[in-house]
């Protein structure tokens, strides 16, 4: 693949140095604007790296953004990124970009915008955080492209309703999957409709975004099941 | 109207100073406060310190209650990024978005802003002048 990545930054630099090292051999090409940095990439990662401003089209045009398989922009400014990534769609078609965003805010904007993917810093530490605290019943592993779907992880509560039941008879809803249990011993499974809930499983679902406090409810809950979302 | 302004540089404060002259509600943001010195006195909108690519901060100067919004910073990504917020996010009905890149200026107006480019605009302006009243070749050779 031909991948272009704006932004010499440290994660433009570590990002172009373990592309370049991946054993599918990516051509890579960085673009930078500070000419010191545009020096440390080519003493240490080889003369991959074209000194210009990566939002210009003059500077993407010699890039060869036109023929570019994915456009990644890491700059430390989210404007940049965007105006990268939606460039690289309207003038030159680039099939696939992927943003830095600093502010997690700015996610759904730039979906609604046309970048492909958006990867936050913040979000993912705030992620993590999530991960530990037991109280929190879901948490959205990763955003599905098109479809307002999302991969999500829900922990079974101890008292939870659903313990010791099968998935089949499980009211979920609608398009939401139970696609992987892990045990609390960490053991995978992969369910299936006579699979039995236990508690404190780990169920990693596929569901639309609008339901996952629904569903949430439906793995969590330990009263009577929730009644059928709409 | 109520309109927000980003920006409070010479064309932004020039502009809020118009529109409050006229009566309109005016609201200008700019990240340093300092810029707020370019308004006069008697201006009677709101100043706002902050960065307007910040959704929160669109919405605490009521954007979604603001029939237009401008951006004018020195930043043409700025501009673009937070006109499209303005737009999309919080349905503006009208906004404008200066792009000094004449290249940025066509690809966003293709996209659907409104967009002025004041290189393009500048360079024009200049240019009628020049050949409004040109100055032959031999009378520059006599002078």
């Amino acid at each position: 693949m031909y991948i272009i990545v704006v932004g010499a930054g440290k994660v433009g630099y570590y990002l172009a140095k373990e592309l370049l090292e991946a054993p599918e051999g990516h051509e890579v090409l960085i673009i930078e604007l500070d000419a010191v940095k545009v020096e440390r990439v080519t003493q240490e990662l080889g003369d991959i790296a074209l000194r210009g401003d990566g939002c210009e089209a003059a500077t993407m045009d010699k890039a060869g953004f036109g023929r570019a398989d994915m456009v990644i922009a890491v700059t430390g400014d989210d404007e940049d990124n965007l105006v990268v990534c939606q460039v690289a769609k309207a003038k030159f078609s680039v099939p696939r970009t992927v943003a830095r965003i600093n502010n997690p805010k700015n996610e759904m904007i730039f979906k609604q915008l046309g970048i492909d993917t958006t990867v936050s810093a913040t979000a993912a530490i705030l992620a993590q955080i999530e991960q530990e605290l037991p109280t929190h019943g879901l948490i959205e592993l990763l955003g599905l492209r098109g479809g307002g779907l999302a991969i999500v992880e829900i922990k079974v509560p101890q008292r939870a309703s659903v313990v010791g039941r099968r998935i089949g008879e499980l009211l979920l809803p609608q398009q939401s999957l139970i696609t992987l249990i892990v045990d609390s011993d960490g053991t995978p499974r992969v369910p299936t409709n006579d699979t039995v809930i236990r508690p404190e499983d780990q169920v990693i679902a596929v569901t639309r975004r609008e339901n996952e406090d629904a569903l949430r409810a439906a793995l969590t809950n330990s009263a009577s099941p929730p009644s059928t979302p709409t | 109207m109520k309109v927000v302004i980003m920006g409070c540089g010479r064309v932004g404060a020039t502009l809020a100073t118009w529109l409050d002259n006229d009566g309109h509600d005016v609201t200008i943001i700019d990240v340093r406060p300092d810029a707020f010195k370019r308004l006069p006195p008697e201006f009677k909108g709101r100043r706002h310190a902050g960065n307007a690519i910040d959704q929160d901060v669109l919405a605490r100067v009521g954007i979604k209650q603001a029939d237009a919004f401008v951006a004018v910073t020195q930043g043409d990504n700025r501009n673009v990024m937070a006109t499209q917020m303005a737009k999309h996010l919080f349905g503006v009905r009208r906004t404008l978005c200066r792009i000094y890149d004449p290249i940025r200026e066509e690809i966003y107006r293709d996209l659907g802003l409104e967009t002025i480019s004041p290189t393009l605009v500048g360079a024009q302006l200049l240019k009628d002048l020049l050949d409004k009243q040109p100055v032959a070749a031999d009378e520059k050779a006599e002078t």
